[in-house]
């Protein structure tokens, strides 16, 4: 594919908007993964939200 | 009788909605994208000046839009909170705030290495470059200022004050090729001076590009509202080892 004398300035474009959108979308997934452990991490200690149905920690 | 916006304020019901759509508008974002990126490759012909360099438009353009559409985001989103106080606004200003950033940072850099070919120059103080500049340092001061504060409240309120004094940089980036004579071009838009072989592709980037921002903004709000759950639980595990410890004491 022959994109003429200036083939470096659109392949950098490219790169660049590749690196900076492919980095954002890792950054959300990665952050939903983390908040999604935390998550599961609280439920293991037996935290619960008051909307949800189950006993309350302090014998409420 | 609860309104759209009421029913849609509750975050369960939101975390329910947007994990049905989210798988449908990735992969929707994914198959624009790729169909455009086809066509921008495979079938768009070169510009008869800028040669085979408008293939930079494919991309430039739709993040200068979405970098607009971001922060109009911001901005509707913050109105929400300060005036309906809706429980989802701030989340939607927080989330997308880095997603706009990201845009607008992906629209200076590929204009720039468009601009080194075609003006002769990576930047020159012209009005429309000038102004999505302050755009970004706006996204940057809405990021800083709402993580300096630990208060998730005061900061929801304070970031959407500097929203909404900053919406006016919106029309000055759109009117700034009108304004003021300017290196940077009038608007891409869908005028008729833009061959359909060309604005085809650069509609279909566009919706693409617009899913892909959809499917981001959607799944930080996820982010977000999962945050702020295991804050609230944290927050009742520490005041619940506090009152313990005070009933042991007496």
């Amino acid at each position: 594919m022959d994109l003429g004398p200036h083939a470096a300035f659109i392949w950098a474009s490219y790169a660049a908007f590749v690196a900076i959108v492919g980095a954002l979308i890792g950054w959300t997934f990665f952050d939903g993964r983390r908040q999604a452990a935390a998550l599961q991490d609280a439920d293991r200690r037996g935290l619960k939200r008051r909307s949800e149905p189950g006993p309350k920690q302090d014998g409420a | 009788m609860q309104t759209l916006t009421q029913r849609l304020a509750n975050p369960t019901r939101f975390m329910e909605i947007s994990r049905a759509a989210l798988p449908w508008v990735t992969a929707g974002a994914a198959l624009f994208i790729a169909y455009a990126m086809y066509l921008v490759f495979f079938v768009a012909p070169p510009d008869y000046q800028q040669g085979e360099t408008v293939k930079i438009m494919y991309i430039h353009v739709p993040s200068a839009w979405l970098a607009m559409m971001g922060y109009s985001i911001v901005a509707i989103s913050s109105f929400g909170l300060l005036v309906f106080r809706h429980p989802l606004a701030d989340v939607s200003a927080k989330a997308a705030a880095p997603i706009g950033a990201a845009f607008t940072l992906a629209a200076l850099i590929t204009g720039s290495l468009w601009g080194k070919p075609m003006w002769g120059t990576y930047w020159v103080w012209d009005a429309r470059l000038t102004s999505v500049l302050i755009l970004f340092f706006l996204y940057l001061g809405l990021i800083a200022l709402r993580s300096s504060l630990d208060d998730e409240a005061l900061a929801g309120k304070l970031t959407a004050v500097l929203a909404l004094v900053g919406v006016a940089i919106l029309p000055i980036i759109k009117f700034s090729v009108d304004w003021w004579n300017t290196l940077h071009q009038p608007s891409t838009a869908f005028t008729s001076t833009v061959d359909p072989s060309m604005r085809t592709p650069l509609l279909i980037a566009a919706i693409g590009f617009t899913l892909l921002f959809i499917a981001l903004h959607l799944k930080g709000m996820q982010n977000e509202i999962l945050r702020r759950r295991v804050k609230t639980l944290r927050l009742a595990e520490v005041e619940r080892g506090e009152r313990l410890f005070s009933a042991r004491a007496e």
